[in-house]
């Protein structure tokens, strides 16, 4: 179909900028995005009949990794410290 | 800058956001919300189990006006539990070891249970006060000492959870580095050292799952006095 159409993933690399270019950037647009993305990630991996735990645990990990970059700060001097 | 063991408690921030609402907000999205479907995914299927068996348990004891309160104590050690298991994984932060976080949930919830008992039923509840068969020249202190303990219920329930979490989440940072600093001097004692680490781990995750409960039963307890 048309470029602005077309999800992410079947857009080509070399398409790229001219998709994000009739990409909408304002609240709604991103909070739709937000919410697309959120319901297309239940859908594939979490509201399936005979899920495993791979659906929460990618959540789980995408939450340590989260939480690893909001403490960086704090810990990238850490092996250099005498005291912990 | 002076470093202390007690750093990992300090609510960490980026560009002025801090880390404990997204901590507070993140278990909400592993529980998804159930449509209207019978038969759902399996994860649904859990999560309606537990909240079952959760609620039945808060609920038997209580009569029928109590029953008003099975959402909110549901949903309240639903969270706990949550919040409490996330924050055994590396890096996360738990937002239940903030003082003011727990005191806040204490408070108010305890004030309601008091509240609504001295409003419907005031002999009963301030009949609480004093336990059947007490001698009477003890009354007058036991009075004094009942009050006490009831005024002190909202601090306890805070304090007795920030503190279990505190202490675990330090006991597991110290004995981890101990592990490491060990290792490159004496290997053996530094395995001894982590098998207590894997036994600590395992009790951290009862403590965690057991404090949540222990909350809100304790909350069930005082609401069951008052109803």
């Amino acid at each position: 179909g048309p470029l602005s159409e077309r999800p992410l993933m079947e857009v080509r690399l070399g398409e790229l900028h001219t998709w994000i270019s009739t990409c909408n950037f304002s609240p709604q647009g991103l909070l739709g995005a937000v919410q697309r993305a959120w319901s297309s990630y239940c859908a594939k991996y979490i509201h399936v009949k005979q899920g495993g735990p791979a659906g929460i645990s990618m959540l789980l990990a995408g939450s340590c990794l989260l939480s690893y970059g909001w403490n960086y700060q704090h810990f990238k001097r850490h092996r250099w410290r005498k005291y912990h | 800058m002076n470093l202390s063991f007690f750093d990992q408690f300090s609510s960490p921030s980026i560009l002025g956001i801090p880390l404990i609402l997204i901590a507070t907000v993140f278990p909400a999205l592993l529980l998804p919300s159930l449509g209207n479907r019978w038969i759902t995914n399996r994860l649904s299927t859990l999560q309606l189990w537990s909240i079952n068996l959760i609620t039945k348990q808060l609920m038997i004891p209580l009569n029928k006006k109590g029953h008003k309160w099975a959402l909110i104590l549901a949903s309240l050690m639903m969270f706990l539990l949550l919040i409490n298991l996330l924050g055994l994984l590396p890096y996360t932060f738990t937002p239940t070891t903030q003082l003011s976080m727990n005191l806040a949930l204490a408070f108010p919830l305890w004030l309601a249970t008091l509240l609504t008992g001295l409003r419907n039923q005031p002999s009963a509840s301030l009949g609480h006060l004093l336990p059947e068969g007490t001698p009477t020249p003890l009354i007058p202190a036991l009075i004094l000492i009942e009050t006490t303990s009831l005024l002190i219920r909202p601090l306890a329930l805070g304090v007795r959870l920030t503190a279990n979490l505190t202490a675990g989440h330090l006991l597991i940072q110290l004995i981890s580095t101990a592990t490491v600093a060990l290792f490159s001097t004496m290997p053996m004692i530094s395995i001894l050292t982590l098998l207590v680490l894997f036994l600590l781990t395992i009790l951290e995750v009862a403590v965690a799952m057991i404090q949540a409960y222990v909350f809100v039963l304790l909350l069930s307890l005082y609401l069951q006095e008052n109803i």
